[in-house]
């Protein structure tokens, strides 16, 4: 990729300017546990870890670390002022009964249409594992896809049908990617709402080969509290 | 007097059979009522069917179960970890059944089945592979997918403080699946930290009502691996 397009830090601080005071956010393993590290310390935004808690603070370290405390990663973490605990039939209600306002999700691949592959390789050997991928996928709100826009093959992971099977069927309404940020909208289709880089539309609908909608004039259309690109 | 105490966590155990399914609490090390499981593993029950979030971690508790090889099907949401090695050798070795139940599906098969529920239609998995051969049904024009409940012969959960009737109250984020296994299951064990003298826990702060515990056992230390 080109110098200019973000880092994975970037990407980070990129999502987390786009939730909004008073959210309440599930962040997925992995690369979207770091949007955590970047909301502003003046925002409220209420974590939700689908192990049993909301108000999720920082990961614990030394002497508040806590065996009884983990997240959904089994990380020890600490819990903020206002935070409770419940059990799993509660958290996964919470998620699937739409109260989540947006769930932030990797994706081994993601489709026009908004389908989400993101639990199984389907390779032959290996073991299924899929956690609260598809409770996430059907559940929140809003489904964010954090992901890096091409394989290490350089092949695009935004694709026109799925190759790998599927976690959610049309869930992801925004994709965020090193040299992109991309809507997905039911009536409007797929559409690209922000460049970084050197990339253009042009480039991206020849890696894609998708007939990406331009509305890179738009502003974010996330909310009205979101601040744009984190400084 | 009603007293669910039991004397020891092998006593706890010590009926329980060949091919019995047992649900276990924890999600990873919070929660897994390590000594329970210890007692099972030298109780030797053999061709069991265990419902948990994962598979074992590390070399501990569940994990050990497997390894023990009495475990024939395990029924989790994600076998699959950095430190599911023993389970990953049996289910590659062929020793091993695996169900693998979305997350939130599992606890709500789980719910279901203490609640008296016959099934459920989910959102959760509809149009993947984890509903391939179960009934489906599109419901104000969104795909769902139906689940059945998951009963068991017996769970072991871990709780924080229980008094003698058998009610729970649990700490943090260690409470995850205790509250609904203790439901589901014909005789629920809970291991805790302390039984206090009865009337002691403050009504409005039970999370699990003595109704759905059959046996509590106290455990002297956490165990904390």
């Amino acid at each position: 990729m080109s110098p200019a397009s973000l880092t994975r830090t970037e990407m980070a601080q990129r999502v987390a300017a786009d939730i909004p005071e008073g959210a309440y956010v599930n962040l997925g393993i992995g690369l979207p546990t770091r949007v955590a590290n970047f909301l502003p310390s003046e925002r409220e935004v209420i974590l939700h870890t689908e192990n049993g808690m909301l108000g999720m603070g920082p990961e614990a370290q030394g002497d508040d670390i806590d065996p009884d405390l983990t997240n959904a990663g089994k990380i020890p973490v600490t819990a903020l002022p206002g935070a409770s605990y419940f059990h799993h039939a509660d958290s996964f209600g919470m998620m699937r009964g739409g109260h989540l306002d947006i769930a932030v999700l990797g994706a081994f691949q993601v489709a026009a249409n908004g389908d989400l592959a993101n639990w199984h390789t389907g390779e032959p050997g290996s073991i299924p594992a899929v956690g609260g991928a598809m409770d996430l996928a059907v559940g929140a709100k809003r489904v964010f896809v954090m992901m890096e826009l091409t394989t290490k093959t350089g092949e695009s992971k935004l694709v026109k049908f799925l190759s790998y099977p599927v976690t959610g069927l049309g869930c992801v309404t925004r994709i965020y990617t090193e040299v992109a940020i991309f809507d997905i909208d039911t009536e409007t289709g797929l559409s690209v709402i922000e460049l970084f880089g050197d990339a253009t539309l042009a480039s991206l609908r020849e890696l894609t080969g998708l007939p990406l909608l331009d509305a890179t004039v738009s502003p974010p259309a996330a909310s009205s509290t979101a601040t744009g690109l984190a400084e | 007097m009603v007293s669910k105490v039991v004397d020891g966590v092998d006593a706890a155990v010590a009926d329980i059979p060949n091919g019995a399914t047992i649900m276990i609490g924890g999600f990873g090390h919070a929660g897994q009522p390590i000594e329970l499981i210890d007692a099972l593993i030298r109780r030797g029950a053999g061709g069991l069917t265990i419902v948990n979030n994962n598979a074992g971690n590390g070399e501990v508790g569940l994990a050990m179960l497997i390894k023990s090889g009495f475990v024939r099907k395990m029924i989790c949401s994600f076998p699959r970890q950095i430190d599911s090695q023993i389970f990953d050798e049996a289910y590659r070795a062929g020793r091993i059944e695996l169900e693998v139940v979305p997350q939130g599906n599992l606890a709500e098969r789980i719910r279901a089945a203490g609640a008296g529920i016959g099934g459920f239609f989910t959102p959760t998995g509809y149009g993947t592979l984890l509903a391939e051969g179960k009934e489906s049904r599109i419901i104000d024009g969104r795909g769902y997918v139906f689940e059945s409940p998951l009963h068991a012969d017996f769970a072991l959960i871990k709780a924080h403080t229980a008094d003698r009737w058998g009610n729970l109250v649990y700490r943090k984020t260690a409470r995850n699946f205790g509250p609904i296994m203790a439901t589901a299951a014909a005789v629920s064990i809970a291991q805790v930290s302390e039984i206090v003298p009865l009337g002691e826990l403050d009504p409005e702060s039970i999370i699990t009502p003595g109704i759905f515990v059959n046996r509590v056992v106290e455990t002297s230390t956490e165990a904390h691996s």
